[in-house]
């Protein structure tokens, strides 16, 4: 039983962003490169936001400051990502000329570092992975067994729901990655600061979870809500729209 | 130096100062040095151009990173997950002969005194062995290098295989006669030995490095105390750092030597990516790209327990293409062949001691039970890694690869452990995400 319920929680949480990692990321060096790099830049932001719950001792208890503080970090190091990648891109793109393949394969490089979109898309899926496993990686391992969930009166809900939510932060923060970058280019920084606010709002709402019973209902509706939205928000800056599904579904 | 080889050498010491101040005479010998030079566009003493080599050989490196990725994935994958599920490997019983101060009863400053105690005569072992090892190198004594060499790997495959098989039956409790033990390990052991000191398929040679690393790593995991593991790290890093580094660093010296005499550094302690010793590539497939056959080293340490040797020295010519292997394969030649047929070795190479080093930093820290911790580690030592081979694009020069990783890899195992494992605890058990 604890086995299924590792399984099921691990695929449900990382299922569709690990199949997103081997299609998309994985057969291409400089996307694993870029992937690195960008878990790693998640992995700071997550240090300076430990840090200063840590420094700040009289807040421990109040995981609320930690919160606000670690989406304000993670958002910066979001923007700082940024700012380096448009810093190497140009390296990067003379590494593809110059890459291993025939003069077919450089020019589909080439197209992958001048897509924006898709670069956005490996680096948000970097940030939304790693900061999934470390939500979700010891609560995994604690799900193998041995031990009974709720015994003491929580809820028995408590892998399904935090497999949920981790799937649905994987997800969100690779959106508003695209989102974000996207927004960037074209300077409207209105969308980043939507951005922020989506990540904030998301965030706060799971502090609802830290309540005794979890009004699972409350924290799990509007998080998938703004899966949907920032979902459409990003297909829509990447270029996507309704006729575009049509014709590629055939009709 | 015979007149062959002259040839031969001037790719290897192309450097940037090579590209800035190449001229019209030095073109002929350039392009008739490898069949695969001349297919590129000559070397131009133009400015711009050169500007533009440097830019190419710095981001030429992507697959090449790439490819140390794997492997090192794979072995920190096998250390951890040995460790993780054979509890046994965590439990430290006895001393190693190396570390014989024993941590326990002892807290706080005493403690870190004798790990530290600990670490020095490790390391002034290592020291001893890696200059004992150059010593029969610089003296051409082949037989013993290859006689220790091939005693070294012949105890990893068979006894400390032996030992991992144990203790691997012992945690799933499953009963094994000796006869079934003894057919498993020489069936495990002897195609390991012909990969690495004969030949064999590129890929089984691979994978007998890695296991080969990481059985070592684990007996490290399993003997080394605690804090001293630590301080053996970041002391071992620093004397990889002097090795490579120093004037008269041993294992500078080795590449050198190594280099001068036009030979690839001893089998069984190095993994590379591509076939790079003992057999050569009669390479007539054109190779692709990358006029400059840059000869980057990567590396390199003894490391002597039970007289095992985890040297590591890599070789980075930053080009190489999976497809060239393939056809190399059908196309071996012996290194004893004329010097016109050995191609110059081409491909990454990292030493499998950064292997056992990488292997154990992740390993311990998986072993206190924080996957955040170990996974925090394991970022850090690839971004280490890659690091270290941008660097090795711009200095085309042996770099020691330890050193950023460890640091990288040591920060984030304190901070993680201690910072940002409660704050990751406390908001996991209160379902809070950030």
């Amino acid at each position: 039983m604890t086995i299924k319920e590792f399984f099921g929680c691990a695929f449900l949480a990382f299922g569709p962003a690990v199949s997103l990692f081997i299609f998309v990321v994985g057969r291409e060096p400089i996307r694993v490169i870029l992937f690195i790099a960008s878990s790693f830049f998640w992995l700071i932001a997550l240090l300076i936001s430990s840090l200063l719950w840590f420094a700040v001792v009289p807040l421990r208890e109040k995981l609320a400051f930690g919160l606000v503080f670690s989406v304000l970090f993670q958002e910066a190091s979001r923007l700082a990502y940024y700012k380096l990648v448009q810093k190497a891109e140009n390296g990067l793109q003379k590494m593809m000329q110059d890459g291993q393949a025939g003069a077919d394969e450089d020019s589909k490089q080439i197209k992958f570092i001048k897509n924006h979109h898709l670069m956005a898309l490996v680096c948000g899926l970097a940030f939304g992975m790693t900061s999934g496993a470390f939500a979700l990686v010891n609560i995994l391992s604690a799900s193998v067994g041995p031990g009974t969930v709720g015994i003491h009166g929580d809820s028995d809900h408590f892998f399904i729901t935090s497999s949920l939510l981790t799937f649905a932060f994987v997800m969100l923060n690779t959106f508003w990655q695209v989102i974000s970058y996207a927004a960037l280019d074209k300077k409207s920084y209105w969308q980043v600061g939507v951005v922020v606010i989506f990540h904030l709002l998301a965030s706060c709402l799971t502090l609802l979870n830290n309540r005794d019973p979890p009004i699972y209902a409350a924290t799990i509706t509007p998080a998938y809500v703004l899966l949907i939205i920032s979902g459409i928000w990003a297909f829509v800056v990447a270029g996507g729209s309704l006729s575009g599904i049509k014709a590629f579904c055939g009709f | 130096m015979e007149e062959p080889r002259t040839n031969q050498q001037l790719p290897p010491n192309v450097n940037i100062q090579d590209y800035i101040n190449v001229d019209v005479p030095q073109e002929p010998a350039q392009q008739n040095g490898t069949q695969n030079n001349s297919r590129n566009e000559p070397f131009s003493s133009d400015q711009e151009e050169v500007d533009e080599r440097i830019d190419l050989a710095l981001f030429k490196g992507a697959t090449n990173i790439i490819r140390l990725f794997v492997p090192v994935t794979l072995c920190m994958i096998i250390v951890v997950a040995t460790v993780t599920s054979a509890t046994n490997y965590t439990q430290s019983s006895g001393t190693f002969f190396y570390t014989p101060l024993s941590e326990k009863s002892s807290t706080g400053a005493a403690r870190f005194g004798i790990s530290l105690a600990n670490t020095l005569i490790f390391l002034s072992v290592v020291i001893v062995m890696t200059v004992v090892l150059i010593l029969l190198y610089k003296f051409s004594c082949y037989k013993i290098i290859h006689g220790w060499l091939i005693v070294s790997s012949l105890l990893l495959l068979f006894l400390f295989a032996l030992i991992y098989w144990g203790q691997v039956l012992e945690r799933y409790n499953v009963p094994m006669d000796y006869l079934t033990t003894a057919l498993v390990i020489w069936n495990f052991g002897v195609p390991g030995m012909a990969c690495i000191h004969w030949k064999g398929p590129l890929r089984l040679q691979q994978l007998y490095h890695i296991i080969i690393s990481s059985l070592m790593a684990l007996v490290f995991i399993k003997y080394l105390p605690d804090w001293t593991t630590w301080v053996l790290l970041a002391l071992i890093s620093v004397w990889d750092l002097v090795a490579v580094l120093c004037p008269f660093g041993p294992l500078k010296i080795l590449v050198e030597t190594a280099h001068e005499r036009n030979e690839q550094i001893m089998p069984g302690l190095i993994y590379s990516s591509t076939m790079a010793w003992i057999v050569n590539a009669a390479d007539d497939v054109p190779a692709a790209q990358g006029g400059n056959t840059e000869t980057h080293r990567l590396e390199g340490r003894t490391n002597p327990n039970f007289g095992v040797d985890s040297n590591q020295t890599a070789d980075v010519p930053a080009q190489n293409n999976q497809g060239d292997n393939a056809n190399n394969n059908s196309q071996l030649a012996m290194r004893s062949l004329s010097s016109e047929s050995v191609e110059e070795e081409r491909g990454v190479k990292l030493g499998l001691g950064d292997f056992i080093f990488y292997s154990l930093l992740v390993g311990k820290a998986s072993s206190y039970g924080d996957w955040n911790t170990t996974l925090a580690c394991f970022i850090a030592i690839l971004i280490g890694l890659s690091l270290t081979l941008f660097l090795l694009a711009i200095f085309k020069r042996a770099l020691p690869a330890l050193p950023i990783s460890i640091f990288f890899g040591l920060i984030f195992y304190f901070a993680t452990s201690q910072i940002v494992k409660p704050f990751m605890t406390r908001t996991a058990a209160h379902q809070v995400f950030i």
